[in-house]
Order: C-alpha cells, then structure tokens, then sequence
C-alpha cells in the first residue's frame, strides 16, 4: 500500500534550492496527521553530502540516486530516476516545488505513473486516512479550488515557493540516508545540452527581500523609489503596469504572471491592486498602500492604507532617511 | 456556413489600430511626419489591397472590411485613415472599375502589396469645388499624350507612385472635354512640389504636382477619352464614402476618449459624469454618432452592390458624418475643459483633423449640392 | 516539416471582475482569445514556416464554439485547423485531457508539437509534458528561443530556467513549450482572413480516437475538484487621509515600530 510523505527535493549545481525546504517543512505538518514518515529524494550528481542538511529541515529518509547524468537537469533522465524510486517505495504523496524544474518534471512524471496532479498549490491539508487537499488560485488568482486524487497513489502535487515555511533546522535530529541504483535506459535521451548559461538576476531578488518597495501606474518617476528601495535596504518591485510599459524590468513583476512574494513589509505606491496583483503579494506580513484614489482595491487588504500622491510621498520619505 | 471574417477582420483591425497606429498619433501630428513606418506594416497585412481581387494579389476582400478599417484606424489617427482612403478609394478602385486588363494586371499588383501608394489628382487653384474647370492640357501626339500644367492639395503626392490625374484633351460644346490618366511618379517633367502645412491631419502628405511636357503613354488612358469627369465624379462618390467613415471614425474616437475623462475628472467634489449637463450632451453626441453609422452603412451597402443610389447615400453620410464628427469633437473639447485646449490631450488634435472632413472630397456645400439635385430633378 | 501547434481558447482572465457585493466572479461579456503563451507558440511555428517552409497545423480541444480560436490560428497563416469535441471528453482533468489530445496528434503524425507553456484560465503547464510522455517524444519546456539547424537537421532552443538557460539540440520528433516572450504573435493578415473561410475546420471525435474510455472524461480523470470559494480579504484595514509629508512620517514610524528599519 502507497504510504509517507514525500518531496523531490530540488537542487541546482548541488545547492539545495529553498523551496525543497519549505517542502519538507509541509511534508513533516501532514506526516504528523497521517502518522507517517517523510521522505526526501535527492537526485544529482555528487550530492550525497547534502542529505544531512535535508534531514535536518524534517526528513526520516533520504533517497539518494547519485549519477553524472543528472548532473544538469535535462527531463528524460531525471524522469527514469524518480520514477524508479517511485516505483519501487509507493508513496502515498509526493510533493514537488513549483519552479521551471518541477514543473517540466511533474507532469511527465505524472503521465509515466498515471496519475493525478495538482499544480502550483498555495495550501496543503490531509485526512487521518492520508487523503491529501490540494488548494490552489484558479481563473487568474479569483478563485481557490480544492483538488484531491481519491483513487491514484501517489497524490502529486507542484508547490508554489514561497509559500510553505521552512522548519528551524535541527543538526541533532537522526535519519536514514539509501542509497539508490537506477536501470538506465540511455537510448531515451533524446535531448542534449550544448551549453548551460548561468545569468545573474536583477541587481536585488525580490523573492528575498525582507522590504519592498512596489510602485505602479500612480507614480511618475522610478528612480526615487528605487532610491527609497536602497534606503530601506529592501528591493523595487513594480505592478504588471510598469513592466509592460517598459519602465521596469521583468524581474521586479508581482502578480499572477510574475512573481509571488512575502516579504517583511510591503509598501505599495500607487498600485490600485488589481486581483492579480494582490495574488502576488498578500502573503506580505505588513502591507502599506498609498494611492490617490481611496476606492482603490489595494486599501481592502493593505494594513495601513494612505490616501495621497504616491510620487510625493516617496520623495519626502527620502527626506526623512 | 457562418463566414468569419467579418469577425476577425474587426478584431485584427482593432488590435491593430490600437497598438500600431494609436501609438503614433501623437508624433505624426506634432511633428507633421508621414507615417511610412504604419504604411508598410498597413501593406504586409495586405490592409492597402483589402478590395483588389486575389487574382491581382489583393486580400478579395470587400468595402464593408475596407471601410471598417478607414474607421477604426481614424478613430485613432485620422492622418493615417486618409491615407489608407486616399490610396483605396481613389486610385486603387478606378482602376479597378475603369483600368483595362493590362493596366489591371500590371498596376493592381503593385498597389495591393503597398509596393506603390496611390494618389488622386483632380483639384487645381482656379478648380475647387467648381472641378470643371480644368487647365492642366494633355495633347495627343504619336503614341502618347503630352501633359503641361499643375494640381493642388493632393493627397499623399510625397509618397505615392501612381497617380490618376484628370486633364483637359479638347473642348466641346458642353464644356471641357476631360481625360483620366494613370501616371507613374518617375515619368520626365512630372514632378512633386509644395508640401502644404496644414491645421489638422498633419501626418498626411498634401502636395501640389507639377506637370512640365510630360509624355504619357497612351495605354496608360484610365477609361475612355472624354469620361475624365464622370470617372472623377464616380470615383468622389466612392471616396465619400471613405472619407465619411473617417470623420465617424474621429466622432468616435473623441467621445471614447470623453466617456474615459469625465469619469475620472472631479469638480466640486464628484466626477463630473455625475452632472446632467454631462450626461445629457453625451447622450446627445452618442446618438448623431449612432445614426451618423446608420447612414456610412447605408452608403458602404450602395458602394458593395453597385447601386445607383450611392451618389446621394455616400453624399449623405458625408455630409452628416463630418458635421457630427465637428461637433462631437468640439464639444469633447468642451468636456475637457481648459485640458481639451492642450496637446496633452487627443481631443484637441481630434478637433482639428475633424474639419478637413467637412471640406475635402467636395464640401458639405456640395455635398447639399448633390443630394438637393437628386431630389429636385425628379 | 509538418508542425501542430496546440492552442486552447480561454477567457481573457485579465478582464474578469469581482463583484463586490456577492463576492462571486463577474463572467458575462469577457470575450475568449487565444491562450497568450499558446499563441506565441503558434508564432514560433509559423516562423519556422516562414524561414524553411514547414507545414502548420492548428489543433483544439473544446467546444463547438473554439472553431473561432482556430480561424484565427487561421487567419494568421496556419495552413490546417483540427477541433476535437466531444460529449465523452468533457470534463477531462490534464492527465485525461492529454491523453485525448495525444491520440489526436497521433492520427495527424507531426514531426513537432509546439504548445504554449501554460494557459491563463488554468495555469497548470502540465498538458503538454502529458502529451509528450503519452506519445512517447521528448520534451523542452520553457522555450524562449528556438532555431532549425538546416546542416544537423535538428532543433536548437533556449530553455529558460529562473537563474540559468540551456541550449538544448533535439533532433527527429519531439513537444517544445513556449514562452509567451518568444514571440510577439503576428497579426492576422487581410489575405488569410478571407481565405479561411474556404477552409473546413477538420473535427475529430471520441470515434475517431483510440483510447480507453477509463482514462478520459470527467470519469477518467485521476483528479476531483474537492470545492471552490472565492477569495476572501480578512486584513486589518486602517486608511488615513494624508499630505505627503505626514504620509511619509506614518510610514516611516510604522516600520520603525516593526523594527523594519
């Protein structure tokens, strides 16, 4: 019978990406439920040192398949890893973070299993019987549905990250590392890689900032508040608005076609909040709006909520710092 | 089966116009700049030969696709409307209702592929809204017509490669005997001189052309000698059309942009959409454009089927269409108060490019003109 | 090269509305497109067929009423359209709706299948690596470049990850997903808006398919939609009136008092 808790546990150049923590995080809140174990798979090349660090964010188990054809992350091998473990250990849910690599890899997976998935869940809840509740935004972040998969094992779901927390890790705890050995079929490997280019980000993350400071249509000119952004020692992000009007980068996008945020603090400047921006950022912990229209959307779930000129603003709060 | 392409003609020729030509507007108008850029990408959709048949490499497309483009495209820039009117209305469809099948085979081509833009020359400073009277002389000699004089205030003459030019071969009892002609740009001694400045669509191309013993083949004839009026005529009657879908086109563009204002604009507390002088004025602006469309439809209808009636409904539509889209435009402006008077905003220029309609391709009082005549010769 | 390009019509989501009283969505009037990323996808075909003259085949499926998302694909130059529609597909989750969409594909034998990255209304991205391992071809998803290699006859795309890119070379038959930033899709030209109404939209029906009725339909999907409920704003909400110098000071203590800076 299918059984415990599991999370492809992503990494890049061997670094364990924050999202697989934050998997392991959810997995060991459901697994108390359930009674059951967390599992962690670990696919790579020279990556078995890592599996400490995976128990210590929550894992009882990490299954390792350590091989020089995942040394990058092309499908068709990670494919034939996973599905091998799969196969051989049934588990009754496995999560997956919802990035470029997850989300290539999930699905396939998920066909080769034939079996239900869920994508880019933002909540997690589970039976005592181990039936898992895949909430996710639908119709561009307006409505939340609530999936499950009653009748398919393993329970599959891709997790949007940034939204799970991670757990304090414990270097003391004990877990079991296996070792796994995968029966390659190599003449699948359809796909070559002529070349991996790694790129730097935009000069700040605004996944990682603890402070942003997201501006709109409302204000006139960015450099301010990218100034207010240093000043603050947070990022500048902006609204859909901006980005395509070539005023921002690509990067700074919040929202359901760019990214979700929760930092410390958002302060939003002249964003209305259209719904799919708010998709993007209501996580945040303390949220400032200020906007000249005080019907603007963005008030309703702001926790302080300003009704003025948002480019002023930003220049006398330059002042002020 | 249900034809689509009505459907997709209105969505590609909305998308268009607004993320190709609206963006433009602006400049073209301050700047007093051609917009070749818009006219090529007009050309690669195929949007300058929409009524030319598919055997001369046109879309086989129809007037309704036509003059639903001239609209929407005029609800954004009227500058670029006329040109696309200029160049389908009175070039491309004379040859196609007047052309033999060689200068059909060898002109259409060229003019459905944007390849050569095309131009209408009948005006002259002494012949205005009295056309008749004609000075620029084309004498036959050989094999082939030798043209001296001028015209005025044509459209798209900077840009353009072919040419109908109506002249004077000879004098008749009734008057002038008048000729049509095809002429190619780079023939000996015609050349193009004065470029107008003008108050409103000031992105299009309004010059006058000089003809200095200009040998024009004889096969290049545009119907028969003598049936230069009647094809001039004919063909204005067709160009009203266009040029009514244009001023609607400006009628609506004004109000779309009113609506937008007087929702967000506050005075004494509200916006001022609340106050039913608003309300009441829009109401009114809305309804003249809706029967202004009523009669560019009835006058599309006419030019489509060939009907006898399109002289008075393409008079009609003309003549109401522009003087709704005066007025349309002259109240937005009102609307917008003190910011309607500013370039910042599109009404002002929207008000200016309004009033060419009421004089080019015959006057409003021509247009009177035309419709009284109909009426009273019965 | 005969490539099928997978396109869904959707509802222009951007244009949905809450209504602020039932808290329920506004639906009425919002007009259906072309799924964005599914038609740069389209774009990416049709510029493949413009450089080395490769054969585009749209293909949907959906309701009667998706014939209009495939005059389109028409009108901007595809030279086939296909529509599955069917009473038994309905209700199909992505696992059963690939599988539907694979065995269509199946029958019309591309060379390469091109679909946009993932469609508005659902945002999934699963679809087409479902097809993809259905049909047994590799797959390359992300695609924000893609060129043909005339001498090594093979594709070569760039595979946009968040912090890195691939070049990857594919050759013989494979899925490609596409970035809505490939491509800015072309518009629709006068030439093929008239033509596409001489052309018949083929349909494809559970008739014409081979696959299990246990793995298609709402009965055939692994996945149930548990409920539903629309997003509920439940923050502490203070508004304050303020000129700018005050509003900036208001800022500044709040962080201060969050120890935020």
């Amino acid at each position: 019978m299918a059984k415990n808790i599991w999370v492809f546990c992503e990494q890049r150049d061997g670094e364990i990406q924050s999202v697989a923590l934050e998997l392991l995080g959810v997995a060991r809140a459901l697994a108390q439920t359930t009674n059951e174990k967390v599992c962690a798979m670990l696919l790579g090349h020279n990556v078995l040192d890592k599996a400490n660090e995976l128990v210590a964010y929550g894992a009882d188990v990490v299954y390792v398949v350590d091989d020089e054809r995942l040394a990058q992350f092309v499908t068709e091998p990670y494919a034939q890893a996973a599905f091998s473990v799969i196969k051989k250990y049934e588990p009754n849910v496995l999560l997956i973070g919802a990035t470029s690599i997850g989300r290539d890899l999930a699905p396939r997976l998920s066909a080769r299993l034939h079996t239900g998935l869920t994508a880019d869940c933002t909540k997690l809840d589970i039976d005592q019987s181990g039936k898992l509740f895949m909430t996710r935004p639908a119709f561009g972040g307006n409505l939340y549905a609530t999936i499950t998969c009653p009748n398919h094992r393993p329970q599959m779901s891709t997790v949007r990250p940034g939204v799970m927390k991670k757990l304090s890790p414990d270097t003391c705890k004990n877990g079991e590392i296996v070792v796994e050995y995968v029966q390659w079929d190599d003449d699948k490997f359809k796909v070559k890689v002529l070349k991996e280019i790694k790129e730097s980000k935009c000069d700040t993350d605004i996944e990682k900032a603890k402070l942003l400071v997201a501006v709109g249509r409302g204000v006139k000119d960015v450099e301010p508040a990218r100034e207010l952004a240093c000043a603050l020692k947070g990022a500048l992000a902006s609204s859909r608005a901006l980005v395509d009007a070539g005023v921002t980068s690509q990067h700074t996008q919040v929202g359901q076609t760019g990214k979700t945020v929760r930092p410390e603090a958002y302060i939003a400047f002249g964003i209305s909040g259209a719904i799919q921006h708010i998709a993007g950022m209501e996580e945040s912990e303390f949220i400032v709006a200020v906007n000249t229209d005080k019907n603007a959307p963005i008030f309703k779930i702001a926790n302080l909520g300003i009704v003025s000129d948002a480019s002023q603003v930003i220049k006398e709060m330059n002042k002020i710092l | 089966m249900a034809e689509y392409k009505h459907v997709l003609f209105e969505q590609m020729i909305k998308d268009f116009a607004q993320n190709e030509v609206k963006p433009l507007a602006q400049e073209v108008d301050e700047l007093e700049r051609f917009p070749e850029e818009t006219v090529e990408k007009m050309a690669k959709l195929g949007l300058l030969g929409i009524i030319v048949p598919k055997e001369y490499g046109g879309a086989g497309g129809n007037y309704y696709m036509y003059i639903q483009a001239v609209e929407e495209i005029s609800k954004v820039c009227a500058t670029t409307g006329v040109i696309l009117s200029a160049h389908t209305s009175l070039c491309v469809a004379p040859i196609l209702e007047y052309g033999t099948a060689d200068q059909k085979k060898k002109y259409l081509p060229l003019l459905a592929r944007g390849e050569s833009l095309g131009a209408f020359a009948l005006t002259e400073p002494n012949a205005g809204t009295d056309a008749s009277n004609q000075c620029t002389v084309a004498v036959e000699k050989d094999d082939h017509y030798l043209v001296n004089g001028s015209k005025i205030f044509i459209t798209n003459a900077g840009y353009a490669s072919t040419f109908i030019v109506i002249t004077v071969t000879g004098m008749t009892p009734k008057g002038p005997e008048m000729t049509a002609f095809i002429m190619d740009r780079d023939l000996e001694g015609f050349s193009v001189g004065k470029h107008e400045k003008k108050m409103g669509i000031r992105g299009s191309s309004t010059c006058e052309l000089i003809f200095e013993n200009v040998k024009v083949p004889k096969e290049n004839m545009l119907g028969k000698r003598g049936e230069g009026f009647k094809i001039a005529m004919k063909t204005l009657d067709g160009g009203r059309v266009g040029i009514a879908a244009q001023a609607l086109g400006i009628a609506e563009g004004a109000l779309d942009a009113t609506v937008e204002y007087v929702k967000s604009r506050k005075q004494f507390g509200k916006p001022i959409s609340a106050f039913q002088n608003t309300q009441f004025v829009l109401a009114d602006l809305a309804t003249k454009i809706a029967a202004a469309k009523c009669l560019v439809n009835v006058a599309t209808d006419a030019k489509q089927n060939k009907y006898s009636s399109l002289s008075v409904a393409a008079a009609q539509a003309k003549l109401f269409a522009a003087e709704t889209a005066m007025e349309v435009t002259t109240k937005a402006v009102q609307l917008h108060g003190g910011y309607g008077y500013t370039r910042e905003y599109a009404v002002e220029r929207m008000m200016r490019d309004a009033k060419i309609t009421e004089i080019y391709e015959g006057t409003s009082e021509v247009q009177r003109m035309v419709i009284s005549g109909a009426l009273l010769k019965k | 090269m005969k490539i099928a390009v997978c396109i869904k019509q959707v509802p222009n989501t951007t244009e949905i509305k809450i209504d602020p009283v039932t808290n329920t969505l506004k639906r009425d009037g919002v007009p259906s497109i072309i799924n964005p990323d599914d038609k740069a996808a389209l774009e990416a075909a049709l510029n493949l067929k413009d450089k080395c003259g490769a054969q585009v085949v749209a293909l949907t499926m959906g309701p009667q009423q998706a014939e209009k998302a495939l005059r389109e694909a028409l009108a901007m130059g595809a030279d086939e359209a296909y529509i599955m529609s069917d009473k038994a597909f309905a209700g199909s989750d992505t696992l059963a709706t690939s599988t539907i969409i694979a065995a269509g594909l199946a029958k019309l034998n591309p060379d390469v299948i091109f679909c946009g990255r993932q469609a508005i209304d659902g945002d999934t991205a699963q679809v087409g690596p479902q097809i993809a391992e259905h049909l047994g071809i590799p797959q390359i998803t992300y695609a924000a470049q893609i060129d043909y290699d005339q001498d090594r006859q093979a594709l070569i795309v760039k595979r946009q990850f968040e912090d890195r890119y691939q070049m990857l070379e594919v050759s013989g038959k494979c899925l490609i997903t596409v970035l809505s930033s490939l491509a800015k899709p072309r518009y629709m030209n006068v030439w093929d808006v008239v033509n596409q109404d001489l052309k018949e939209i083929n349909v494809i029906t559970r008739a014409d398919i081979e696959v299990s009725s246990e793995h298609i339909g709402l009965g055939g999907s692994p996945t149930k939609v548990d409920s539903t409920a629309a997003k509920q704003f439940d923050k502490k909400i203070e508004t304050f009136e303020l000129d700018p110098t005050a509003a900036a000071q208001a800022i500044v203590d709040a962080l201060k008092q969050r120890h935020l800076i």
